[in-house]
Order: C-alpha cells, then structure tokens, then sequence
C-alpha cells in the first residue's frame, strides 16, 4: 500500500467578547432566554441599519496584527446572500475580497519541532441566530444573529491530525491572550471546519478535498482528520476516487459521515454592503496597536526562565494561560518567592481548581493570599504539611486570610528553643532506654524522641528544630553524636 | 387652508386645534380619497390622541414643536411603530415594525402628525403606482391616468389637497416624478442628508427619503425637520443643517443655470419641451445666467440604475421569506415551500423581475460583467455632474419626458417604463439633490414638472431657484378637477 | 441571451418557483432589458474606478456599549408561526 501524506486547512471562527453584537447594540450574550437580545437590525427587520461595532473592529485588527498578518490601509464589508432561517436578512455582512488581515502566520509546537504555519486571511462577520429542532418543526432563536466573528482560515500547510490540535492549542491560546474572546468551544465561542486532502507521498499536487463540519473539540478535530486519513487512504489504495463532499463528525463514534443531502447549488453572489462604508487604516493606527500589543505566550514563558529562574516546563505551564500567567507574576509582587510560587501554582493550585472544576479568574485564593501562605512556610511560622493539608484548603475554600487560618485554628510552630529545649529533656528522661540503643550505634531510636516531643507539643514543635535541638542536647548533656 | 404655511398659521393662530387639523384631513381624505385611492391605511384613533396630546401641551403653556399639528401623509414604504408597513406588497402583510424610522421619530417630536398611509409601487418599484397589490392611484388631473411613481400615493394625496405634505422615497425618480405628473412639488434630498434608518430598502445606494407639498416654501418648512446626522444610519452626512427658510429670501439674481443638452431628445413630449424651454426665459428675465451644458454619459444612466438597483434589491429583498415577519404561503409544508411559494405569490411580476435581473447581474461569472461594469459607469455620470458644477450653481431639466401616461399603458412594458426615468435616475447615481416644481400643462391639462439638480448638500440653492420660480408662477397653486373649490376653512367641533 | 434554464436557475437561486407558464411570460422582457443594458459595453471603463458609495464616508462605526433590546413579544409581533418564545419552521433537515 503506497503511502499518502495528509493536507489539512483549518477553518475557525472565533467568537469576539465584545459588550454588544457586529451591527447593533443588544447585548452579546449566551444563555438567555431566546430572542429576547434582539432588535431591528439584528432581526433583519425591514429599514434597519447595521453600524458597525468599533470595539470589534479593533479586535480583528489586534488579531490580524498578533497573527503577523498584513493589514491594508482600506477594508470594506460585504454581503454574502443565502437563505436559511437562522439567517433573517437572507445575507450574511461578511468580508470577501478585502479582508482585514492577508497572509500571517502562527508557531506550533508538535513532539519538539517548531513549524509556522501560514494563515492565509482574517476576516470579520456577524454571526448567525441558532436553530432547535423540535418534533416536526424547528425553532429560531436570533439571540446570537449579529454578534462578532473573528473567520481565522489557515493555509494549506498543516500536515498531520497532531499539527492540527497544536494549531487549534496555539491559536486559542493567542486568542485567550489578546483578551478577545473566551474561546469557549462548549457555548461555541470557538469553532472550526477542517479541510483534507490525500497525496501520494513526496508529491506536490493536491489531492480531492473533503471538508469536516461538526467538530466541537480539540480533540474531536484530531480524530476526524485521523479517521479521514485512514478512510481515504484505503479508497486511494483501492484505486477509488475521493468524492469531494462536505462530512460531517460523530463524536460517538469517532467517524465521519457523508452529508448526503442534496447538492444545492451555491452562489453567494458577494458584493459591498451598500449600507455600510469602507474601514481605512492609518500606519499611525496601526502602528499605535501594534506597540500595545500583549506579550506572546513564547515570550512570556522564556521571561519566567530567564528572569525567575523556572524550569522550562513551569514557564510552559505557567503561561498556558494568561490568567494563570497573571496570577503566578502577581504572587510574586506580593511578596512570594519565584520557585515556591510557581511550585505552589503549578502544583496544589491548579489541581485544586480542577479538582473543583474552578477557573483561575473565580479563584477565592488570590495572589496577595498566596504569597503569605508561602511565605508563613518560609519563615517557619507554619510547617509545610500544615500549609499544604490545613491552611490552603480553608483558603482555598473561603478566600480568607492564612493568618487569620493559622491563629484561628493555632497552626503557629512552636520554635522558641527554650520551650523545646525543655521538652527534649523531658523526653530523654521520660524514655531512657532510648539512650542505651543509641549508646549501642541504632541511631533510629532517635524518632522515638521526636514523637515524644510533638506528642507533648501537641504537634505544633517546628519539625527541623526539635530535630536539631535533640542533636545539640544529646551531644551536650550525654556525649552522644547521631549525626554527621 | 390647502399649504403647510396656512396649516401651520391657522394651528398657530389658534383658529384650528391639532384635533381640528387631523379630522379636517381625514375628512376630506374621506370625500376624495375613493376617487383616487391615494391612501392604503389612516389611524384615526392614534392621529386623534396625539393631537389631544399637542392641543393640551398648547393649552398648558408648552410649546409642542414648530410642526404642531400639521397632518402628514407617509408612504407605505417608511416604518412607523406598530402601524402596518405594507410597501404595498402581498408578502409584508400584517407586518407591523416594532420601531418608528427616524424621520418619524423627527417628525413628532417637531408636532407633526403621521395621519394616513400612503400608496406606492411595490417595493417602490415602478413609476407608476399601479404596481400595488392593494389599489391603482389615478392621477387627481385625470383619473384615467397614472400619477406617477413610486410615490404615486403621496403626489395624488397633496395635489388633491387631502393632505398639506407628505413623505416619499426616490430611488431613481418616485418623488420627483409623481410629484411632475400631479403638479406638486418634491424634493429628493442628497444621498446622505436625511436619514434612511426606518425606511424599507429598495436598493440602499441610491434611496432617499423627500418630502412633497404644494410649494417650496413648504417643503423648506420641512425639511429642517426631516434632515441631520443620524448615528443609526452609517451612511447618512455628519454635517450641519443650513437655514432652509433663509433660502427663500434670495433672488435669481446672478445665479448660473446650467442646461444639459443631453436632456432635449427625440422622445420628449413638444408640451415638455415648451414648457421647459419658457421657464428658462423667465429665469434668464428674472436674473438668471443660463448655460448650456453637456452631461454626456446621460444615455447610460438607465442602464447603469437597473443594474445596480436590482443587484441591491435581489439582496435586500431576499429576506421576505415568510419566517421572521409578515405573510407566509399558506400550504407551504417544507421549508423551501415556505420559501418559494411565499415569494412567488407575495411577489407582484415586477418585483420577481427585478429580483431575478439582480440575482443575475449578481452571479458568478456575470458579476464583472454587469454590475462592476455599472459600478464603473456610476463614476463616469457622476463626474459629469461634478465637472457642470464647476460652471454652474444649478442645473434645469425636465423632470419626465411626458406628462401623465394611461393607467396600464407600460405595464406590460418594462423596458419602454424603465425608460421613462431617463431624466431622473443620475441624480440618485451622483447622489445629489434634485427638485421638481410645476411649469406649466399640456394641452390635455395635465401637469408638466421642472427638475432642479444642485451640488451635493446644496439643497439651499434648490429652494432658492424653486421658490424664485414660484413667486413668478403659479403652476403650482392651481387646483385639479377632483378638488376644484377650495377646501379653505377647517372643520371644527365644538 | 438569457435562456429559461438560466432564468430557472435564479428564481431557484433567489427561492422563487417559477412554472413553465411563468418563464414563458419572465423570460422575453428579460431578454429585452438584458439587450438594452449591454449598451454599457460602448464604454470603455478599464481606466475608471468603481462607484460603491457616493458619499466620501470611511470607518463610521459606534462604540461598544449596549441599549436595550426589544422584548420577546415585540420581536415575534409580526411572525406568521411562533412556540416557545421562537420563530417556528417546517422541520431543517441537516
Ligand atoms: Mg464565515
Ligand atoms: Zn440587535
């Protein structure tokens, strides 16, 4: 069976957060009650107006900057005409020849090697309202007609289902940084079709493409294009023709499924949307955003190596989110240390919020928080068992102050070496035979201490003191040397 | 009490009430109406509350607005909240709009009260009113004749004298030429001046909403409250509105007229053209400097508005489907029967017509071809018109080759009816102002209308020349047969 | 010259069921209109830019803060088919 190498074009539209819809001024909202966020303009109503929503504009164009794409000085709308119901003016106010952004570029990561892929333009465009279907009938709920997309197309550079997920991870990721949308592939604030075609190994013609529709996951888009490969690859082995089609992605099964509905033919019939004027982009305005454009999440991360001293691997998952990347930076001009803050984060937080299914922003432990539970552990003020099963807990849980934690349920070690000096003797005394076992070289009869100690401490005897106190005192007093 | 200025004295003066205004037009709306079915739909209880409304701010002292009481007819085609917008079309029936457009909006706020519906060309499709699914307006000159279109409704309404003014919509002439055939006076206002938010879109380049009134001093009295930026209209002028009125305080002197030689042609009506032509001697006699100009992609502006209006309407009327608003297909089981069988029956011809020419200019691999091409041509008409306002302040032509055709004359013809837009649709190309006044009659006594073309935003300049022309005529003061004794006191109730 | 499989093609294009007898009656004044048009074809325009707008506006937008919406009712007052608070359709099949 001679070998076929996979080519995959990605097809994303991202969902802007911003305050109200492209066109008009209700509310972009998920999750209310249907056609309530509604008004003239994004019911199609007859003599309404679309007016551009010039936060979103800002949006595509931050977006189309970040993505190295080239933005030309003059961008317009245009109508791209079809009738479905959840479409009320029967067009769609999209881009077409004159996209915001042409021609950028995104870095993805797959088992170690770095690859750009191409993206080939981004555009704007009002989203359509969303349908129901019930028994017999469809419901229309227009509550989502109108609210800003962000249409990201990448070229026909991604070459493996695994490039495909590390694509989607990395430009979710750039998208959660410029702040623009919540990437939510569950309430479909980020979507994606794909596109594949097989060729034979090392040729350069392109094969049939089929397009995917239907993929809601990360994941899901990984095993659609790997059940497409392996689908394809048997046809062309066989000698049979790909159809080119549109399929649509089963999650249940993992398989991809002919649309098989009729071929309708499509002619959008584009043309400028006479209703609204053309955009235009100074270099000035351009350069302004640009200047203040976030740090890349490359950036940040090679920043926490280089300034805070973490492992690569803390910086790549410190930064894997900007929030999360906010919060560690944040522990830190509280006061924490770098190291123990990222271990902190890395480690108790994040399970902790997953354990809880919480996001970073929800979080009732916050940074100042934090950083004096790390620092309470420092300055041994708190033993780290106490820190990690006692305190971050409550902390966790109610978002109060570790201090008031530590007082409240009187965590504080006791490190006064006068206190534990004298419970040191007393434990000596209190066990004599320990000291013959040590006399005979069985140096583990020293925990038989230890214990004695914390048990009339009541557990709050700093662990590392009592220890060394036991040391000194058996060296002092009885001519005993355990250590060294 | 027939002009705005005689509505609004006698509502000033106190010697009529708002209450009084409004059911004197519904009275006579009542008389003359079912001889010229100018009006789809009046409200008389909601026009009744907000005269009782302006008449109790009057007796309390506040002032309730320069327009106060003056009633005014609106074609169908502009969105009043909860009142019936038909665009005197099968599909938007029971389609009532949850918004008022903005000239509404403006227009109550001034005082003036929206009485009566008025009818119109599907769609504002035609130019002759009898391509409306609800009734055929006759001209008030000769009922067996057309008033012109597509705001047939609101010329025949003011010429009758059934209303002091009304508002139309000009696509590519349907207020300037009704207003020609009914002998009243119109104004398409520049692209961008007044507001299209409310008005239901034909194609959205090229339409404007205008007022029509007996004079122009009415329609200068209008207009300040029709005109301005409006933030729910991206194409509409962030520009300061001029002193209308102060127009009509200058003479004809010194102004440059400017002929198009273009606009005398093998198919204009010999009445026409002598009445046009007279009008120009009485300008150059009264002051005037008159010009020949040429305007030479003139032959090209049918074809070029055709294109491009129907590609815009193929879209903007794609979304009278039967789903989201007005009348569905009843027996429309699937889906694409909902569709195609609501648009086929709630569709007159000329609308399909105009919808599938569209759709084809529109389409893959005929795009070019026709509508960039169209595109193209719009630049070349409009840089005529750029280049004559170098020269000249305004421009005179006819407003339409004929006078008043037959009802049914071209309806089976539409070609030989899109031809007769000839002299208006550049203006909508260029997007500049153009007014129609009364010159003169035909033999048959029917109406011949005068076309004033000025530079974008120049509306001053219209109403200069416009209103110097009516204190020399008086084309514009005479009464059609339907309404010939003067409807001159208003009716009161004790 | 436009044909009635052309014209066919746009009514379904544009949903619009044209029978027979309707393309019979469509088909000839299009053809007509279409001829006339054409005469566009006498000018030449590969020097000329495009007209989409006549006023010189650019970049008329608004700022991102919202007004509020119609409710429900006002929103389905004139659909010919509404349930639960929705636009009702013949059943989409996908
Ligand atoms: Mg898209
Ligand atoms: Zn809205």
């Amino acid at each position: 069976m001679p070998d076929f190498a996979p080519v995959i074009g990605l097809e994303v539209h991202v969902q802007l957060n911003t305050a109200t819809k492209m066109f008009c001024a209700c509310p972009n909202r998920f999750g209310d009650p249907p056609n309530t966020n509604v008004c003239p303009v994004c019911l199609g109503l007859p003599g309404a107006l679309p007016v551009p929503n010039a936060a979103a504009i800002e949006a595509a164009v931050k977006a189309a900057l970040y993505l190295n794409c080239s933005v030309s000085s003059f961008s317009k709308f245009d109508r791209k005409n079809y009738f479905y119901p959840d479409l009320p003016k029967a067009y769609q106010i999209s881009q077409y020849d004159l996209p915001i952004g042409t021609r950028g570029s995104l870095e993805i990561e797959v088992s170690g090697t770095t690859r750009r892929i191409g993206i080939t333009r981004i555009h704007l465009e009002e989203d359509a309202g969303k349908l129901v279907h019930a028994p017999g009938a469809s419901l229309v709920d227009l509550n989502r007609a109108g609210t800003p997309l962000l249409e990201i197309v990448s070229a026909p550079e991604i070459f493996s289902p695994e490039e495909a997920y590390a694509y989607l991870s990395s430009l979710r990721l750039l998208m959660l940084y410029l702040g623009i949308s919540n990437c939510n592939m569950e309430e479909g604030s980020l979507r994606c079709d794909a596109n594949i075609s097989l060729r034979p190994a090392g040729s350069s013609t392109l094969g049939t493409k089929v397009e995917i529709k239907n993929l809601n996951s990360f994941k899901g888009v990984q095993k659609a294009l790997a059940f497409e490969i392996k689908r394809q690859s048997s046809l062309l082995a066989t000698g049979t023709p790909i159809v080119q089609e549109t399929r649509l992605y089963d999650a249940a099964t993992d398989k991809t499924l002919s649309m098989r509905s009729k071929e309708e033919a499509h002619d959008y019939r584009y043309f400028p949307d006479p209703d609204l004027v053309p955009m235009t982009f100074s270099p000035e305005y351009l350069a302004r955003l640009r200047d203040n454009l976030p740090e890349t999440p490359q950036h940040r991360a090679q920043r926490f190596v280089s300034a805070f001293g973490l492992s690569q691997y803390d910086a790549t998952v410190l930064t894997s989110d900007p929030a999360l990347a906010s919060y560690f930076e944040d522990t830190i001009a509280a006061g924490a240390s770098p190291k123990l803050a990222a271990n902190w984060i890395a480690n108790n937080l994040l399970s902790a919020l997953h354990q809880t299914s919480t996001s970073i922003g929800a979080c009732k432990i916050r940074p100042p928080q934090l950083a004096a539970l790390i620092n309470l552990v420092e300055t041994g003020t708190l033993s780290s068992t106490s820190a990690k099963t006692v305190v971050f807990p409550a902390v966790f849980e109610k978002g109060i102050d570790p201090n008031a934690v530590v007082a409240e349920m009187g965590l504080a070690q006791v490190s006064d070496t006068t206190q534990i000096d004298q419970w040191v003797v007393d434990a000596i005394r209190a066990n004599p035979d320990v000291l013959d076992s040590l006399r005979k070289g069985k140096v583990k009869a020293v925990a038989k201490l230890v214990g004695s100690v914390m048990q009339m401490s009541r557990g709050k005897a700093n662990a590392a003191l009592v220890s060394q106190r036991i040391a000194a005192i058996l060296k002092d007093m009885h001519g005993i040397e355990i250590s060294g | 009490m027939e002009t705005v200025r005689e509505w609004l004295n006698a509502l000033r003066t106190g010697e009529c009430s708002a209450r009084d205004a409004v059911t004197t037009a519904l009275e006579r709306i009542r008389t003359v109406d079912p001889q010229l079915q100018a009006v789809i739909a009046i409200d008389p209880e909601r026009a009744l509350a907000q005269a009782d409304t302006i008449d109790r701010q009057r007796a309390g002292g506040e002032d309730p607005g320069p327009l106060a009481g003056l009633p005014i007819g609106i074609k169908d085609v502009i969105c009043e909240k909860d009142v019936e917008c038909t665009c005197a079309s099968q599909i938007l029936k029971g389609y009532r709009p949850p918004y008022d457009a903005t000239v509404i909006t403006m227009l109550r706020r001034a005082g003036a009260i929206p009485v009566a519906r008025l009818n119109m060309d599907e769609f504002a499709m035609g130019s002759s009113t009898d391509h409306s699914a609800f009734a055929i307006t006759r001209n008030p000159w000769d009922t067996n004749r057309i008033p012109g279109g597509s705001s047939g409704g609101s010329a025949a309404a003011v010429a009758a004298r059934m209303l002091p003014c009304a508002l139309g919509s000009d696509t590519g002439g349907s207020i300037r030429q009704p207003a020609a055939l009914c002998g009243v006076t119109g104004l398409k206002p520049t692209y961008g001046r007044v507001s299209r938010y409310g008005l239901v879109a034909y194609a959205s380049s090229l339409d404007q909403i205008g007022p029509l009134a007996l004079t122009v001093e009415d329609i200068a009295l209008l207009l300040p409250h029709l005109a301005g930026h409006d933030p729910h209209d991206a194409t509409s002028a962030n520009l300061p509105v001029p002193n209308y009125p102060a127009a009509l305080f200058q003479d004809l002197r010194g102004v440059r007229l400017g002929v198009p030689k273009e606009y005398f042609i093998a198919g204009l009506d010999p009445a026409v053209e002598t009445a046009v032509r007279s009008a120009l001697h009485l300008f150059a006699r009264n002051g005037a400097d008159c010009v020949e100009i040429s305007l030479p992609h003139t032959e090209y502006a049918i074809a070029t508005y055709y294109i491009i209006a129907t590609a815009e309407a193929s879209s903007n009327l794609a979304r009278y489907d039967g789903i989201h608003y007005g009348w569905r297909a009843p027996e429309s089981t699937t889906l694409d029967e909902v569709y195609s069988h609501t648009r086929r029956r709630g569709f007159g011809e000329e609308v399909i017509r105009r919808i599938i020419l569209g759709t084809y200019v529109l389409s893959s691999g005929y795009y070019d071809a026709y509508y960039l091409k169209a595109l193209k041509v719009r630049t070349l008409i409009r840089q005529d018109f750029t280049r004559a306002f170098d020269t000249v302040d305004a421009i005179v032509t006819p407003t339409s080759p004929t006078p008043a055709f037959a009802l049914g004359e071209k309806l089976n013809d539409p070609l030989q009816m899109y031809l007769s837009d000839i002299f208006t649709v550049s203006v909508n190309l260029a997007g500049i102002p153009g007014l129609s006044v009364p010159c003169g009659f035909s033999p048959d006594g029917l109406p011949i209308g005068l076309q004033i073309l000025a530079k974008p935003f120049d509306e001053m300049m219209l109403l200069r020349v416009g209103h110097a022309w009516q204190q020399l005529t008086d084309f514009h003061l005479r009464r059609p047969p339907v309404c010939a004794t003067s409807f001159s006191r208003p009716t009161t109730h004790a | 010259m436009i044909t009635p499989e052309t014209v066919a093609y746009l009514a379904r294009l544009a949903r619009i069921e044209l029978n027979e007898t309707d393309l019979a009656r469509f088909v000839p004044p299009l053809q007509e209109i279409l001829a006339y048009v054409a005469k566009l074809n006498e000018l030449d325009t590969s020097q000329v830019e495009p007209t989409a707008h006549v006023l010189p506006l650019t970049n008329v937008s608004r700022s991102d803060d919202p007004l509020p919406s119609l409710s429900n009712a006002a929103a389905l007052q004139s659909a010919p088919c509404t349930d639960e608070g929705c636009f009702l359709v013949p059943p989409v099949i996908e």
